[in-house]
Order: structure tokens, then C-alpha cells, then sequence
């Protein structure tokens, strides 16, 4: 087994001291930046990430599949900076003012990041200005929104139209998603997408930005 | 009166199946043993920084009235508005995991141990909901002391936040009940300090009053059903 191969699977198990150890070897050999994130981490990921949505594994196996690409990207993320190599997109994600619920907030984070994205985790209970305000400040494109609440779900809609009072829309896209929040409520909001699950959710951000 | 009732950590020992159940693992299911694992940890650190209390107040209906008209922001009909004029008798309630808990969440979180921090913060949860489930037995307990008999009687509590009561009834229920003794204060935004924490009312009566439809208007964007399970539970006793 080549050594990205290898740093997959370290990904896939779970085994933060292996990815770090894979990751240091093939920076020494010399394996671009940018080759070591996509065929090795992001490649795991995938794997771990079609594997949840099947049913194959449950949520901790995904959170320490997450936890070891974190050990990788600890040591590969001065490299990429260094090269200039951009993420795939800059999220901004919280659980809406008035929500504390975050484990699936948590969770569309983690893979945003295992995806290759930036993601800027404002954490629960985040006013509609903190989120809008934080994408101007940090230029991202996307804000990701939870709710697990039927009586929170309408912050999310105070979001879509502050974005648009402020002229964001178009340049500032939206994804909504939680227990109680359907595609039709995301319609009726005017939200961009609609995210069922932490999969489905880094998938509607793909699309949403274009990124294949 | 007002009681304020502390509890230990083995009170509140989180069940395997109800933390996975958490974790969207179903009961029963083969899990691998590093998740089996994972799960002794947080139950041992769970066991380590919990400082589970609570607080019940018994309330008048007219007192009531004006703590769940709050600031005016609930539904138009909800079951407690519905129901609570027809009960036999009210109290509030406030618990909490304590502050301790929430930090080990976040300290893990911050670590980047994601995995043991969902499982810890699932086991705070399940830990939250059964400090509940003690105080509303320590309800019914001091109502059969008082000799409250009522014909199939029926005790459940609700919350602000949910089925229509908005979070904004937090701030009467806090003044009336001031749950700080317990060391649980409110955000600008209704949440609670600490987070993981349960507020709200009991409600007692025939049990019959509480079975309502899930007719309501926010019935219908909720998927979770959580209420139907509670009354399966409540008519099952």
C-alpha cells in the first residue's frame, strides 16, 4: 500500500497518531501539499463520509475519523498556506439565536472541513448581525444554519432577509438545516439550500459554489 | 414552597442505550469497541464534574397566567395554554447538570477530541432529562403527601421552547422561580446558564387532560414527535 493509500485508511480508522506520522513521512518525501490533502486525507474522509451515509458506521466513528484528518492537517496546513493553495470555499456556520442544539451543527462542520472548506464556527445561539456581519468580515460565501426547534426556525428567516436588506443576496448564500426544518420551509424562507443531513448538507454547499 | 433538591452523580447515571439513542445509534446495535470505549469515558468524566440540582415551586393558575403569557410571544393556542386552567395543580421547575460539565464539553471540543466530546455532551443530556424525571417524582411524591388524589392521574412537565410556548416565557418563569439559587441564569436570549439545563411547568391532573391532538399550527414542522412518545410513556403507567 502506497503511503496516501495508507494515510486514507489511517483517516478511515480513526487513528489521529497514525495520520500524523503518515502525514510527516510523506511531507519529507517530498509529495506536494496539495496531493497529500486530496489523495490522503479528503480521500479518507470520503470514504468515512459515503460509509455514515449508507448507515455502514455511526457518528463517533465519523467524529474520530475527523479527529485523526485533524492530526494530518495540523502539520499540512503551514504548507498550504505557504504554496497558496485556497480552500474550497469560506462557511461561516451556527445554531440560530435562541438554539443551543449544536451536535449536528458540530458534525456539517466537521466534514465541511474534511471536505476541504473553511469553516468559522460561531458555536449556538448566534443573532442574525453576528452571522451575517462575521461572513463580510471573514469574505465567506456560504452561512450554514441549525435549528432543532420549531420556535427558533424563524431566525433563520430574519438571516435571509437581513442578507438581503444588507445586498448580499446572490453573493452571500444560504443553507438551512435541523430536525424540524424541510426543504419547503428552506423555500419558503428564501434560503439557497437545504442540508437533511451532515452529508447531504456539504453536498448542497458543493453545488451551491460550483465546486465539483 | 419552594424546595431546592440536590442530587449525586450515581443519581443521574447516564444509560448506554438512551446516550447512543443520542448518538442516532440504535438500541441494541453492535458498536465497535472503540465507541464502547468512548462511552466509559464520558460516563466516567460525566460522573466526575457532575453537579446535578433543582428547584420546584408550587404555582396559583392566576400566577401561572401571567408567567406563560411571558412577553406575549407564544402561539395562539398551545397545550399548556390549553391545558393548564383545567389542571389540579402547577409548579415550576429548573435543573441543571451544573457548569462544570458544559466545560469539559467544550474543552474537548476545543482539543479537537470530537468524538469523546458529542458522547459526553449526549451523556449530560440524558443526565439533564432524568434530573428532570427525579424532580417530577419528587413532585408527585409531595403531592401524595398532600393527599392529592385525582382519577387516573397524570403529571408531565413542558418547557418553553417547545409545542408553541416561546423561549421568551423564560424570563417570567425566572423571575417567579429565580433558579440562580441553583446557579442557573438566563441569556439575553432566554437560553440558560448552563446550558445544559431544564426548565418549565408541571402540570397535574387527569391524565386524560393531557392528551391533546398534534393539530396545532407548529405541529406540522415538527418531525421530531417527541410529545407522542411522552404520552405513550405517561399512559402506559
Amino acid at each position: 500500500m502506497d503511503l496516501l493509500a495508507e494515510l486514507a485508511k489511517g483517516v478511515i480508522d480513526g487513528n489521529d497518531q497514525k495520520v500524523a506520522r503518515v502525514t510527516q513521512q510523506v511531507i519529507e518525501q517530498g509529495t506536494s501539499p496539495k496531493s497529500i490533502l486530496d489523495d490522503g486525507l479528503i480521500a479518507g474522509m470520503n470514504v468515512v463520509g459515503e460509509r455514515f451515509r449508507v448507515h455502514d458506521i455511526f457518528l463517533p466513528d465519523v467524529l474520530m475519523a475527523a479527529r485523526a484528518m485533524y492530526a494530518g492537517m495540523d502539520l499540512l496546513k503551514p504548507l498550504l498556506i505557504k504554496e497558496g493553495i485556497p480552500s474550497l470555499g469560506k462557511v461561516v456556520i451556527g445554531s440560530v439565536q435562541g438554539d443551543l442544539h449544536d451536535i449536528g451543527k458540530n458534525l456539517v462542520g466537521i466534514m465541511l472541513k474534511g471536505a476541504g472548506f473553511e469553516v468559522i464556527d460561531l458555536g449556538n445561539d448566534v443573532p442574525p448581525e453576528t452571522m451575517v456581519q462575521t461572513a463580510q468580515e471573514q469574505d465567506a460565501t456560504v452561512i450554514g444554519m441549525s435549528a432543532l426547534l420549531t420556535t427558533t426556525m424563524p431566525v433563520m428567516g430574519e438571516v435571509v432577509d437581513l442578507i438581503d436588506r444588507k445586498g448580499l443576496k446572490g453573493q452571500l448564500k444560504t443553507i438551512v438545516g435541523g430536525a424540524p426544518v424541510t426543504a419547503d420551509f428552506a423555500r419558503k424562507i428564501g434560503a439557497d439550500a437545504h442540508g437533511f443531513d451532515a452529508a447531504n448538507a456539504v453536498d448542497q454547499v458543493k453545488k451551491l459554489l460550483n465546486v465539483k | 414552597m419552594t424546595e431546592i433538591i440536590e442530587f449525586t452523580a450515581s443519581d443521574v447515571r447516564p444509560e448506554r442505550d438512551a446516550v447512543f439513542e443520542n448518538q442516532g445509534i440504535p438500541p441494541g446495535a453492535a458498536v465497535s469497541s472503540q465507541i464502547a470505549r468512548l462511552y466509559g469515558q464520558a460516563s466516567a468524566i460525566l460522573a466526575r464534574t457532575v453537579a446535578p440540582a433543582g428547584i420546584l415551586s408550587e404555582i396559583s393558575k392566576s400566577d401561572f397566567a401571567t408567567v406563560y403569557r411571558g412577553e406575549g410571544r407564544n402561539e395562539e393556542n398551545t397545550p399548556v395554554g390549553d391545558i393548564f386552567d383545567r389542571a389540579d395543580r402547577l409548579a415550576l421547575f429548573t435543573i441543571t447538570v451544573g457548569a462544570e460539565t458544559g466545560a469539559e464539553i467544550a474543552r474537548r471540543f476545543e482539543a479537537n477530541d470530537f468524538a469523546l466530546a458529542c458522547m459526553l455532551d449526549s451523556a449530560a443530556s440524558v443526565a439533564a432529562e432524568t434530573i428532570a424525571d427525579l424532580v417530577e417524582q419528587r413532585y408527585r411524591e409531595s403531592l401524595a403527601e398532600d393527599d392529592w388524589q385525582a382519577d387516573n392521574a397524570g403529571v408531565l412537565r413542558y418547557s418553553p421552547g417547545y409545542c408553541g410556548w416561546h423561549i421568551s416565557g423564560q424570563k417570567k418563569l425566572f423571575e417567579f422561580l429565580q433558579p440562580e439559587r441553583i446557579g442557573v441564569t438566563l441569556r439575553e436570549s432566554y437560553l440558560m446558564e448552563p446550558l445544559k439545563s431544564v426548565s418549565g411547568v408541571i402540570v397535574a391532573g387527569p391524565r386524560e387532560l393531557h392528551n391533546f391532538p398534534i393539530t396545532y399550527g407548529f405541529c406540522k414542522h415538527c418531525d421530531t414527535r417527541s410529545c407522542r412518545q411522552r404520552l405513550r410513556a405517561l399512559f402506559a403507567k
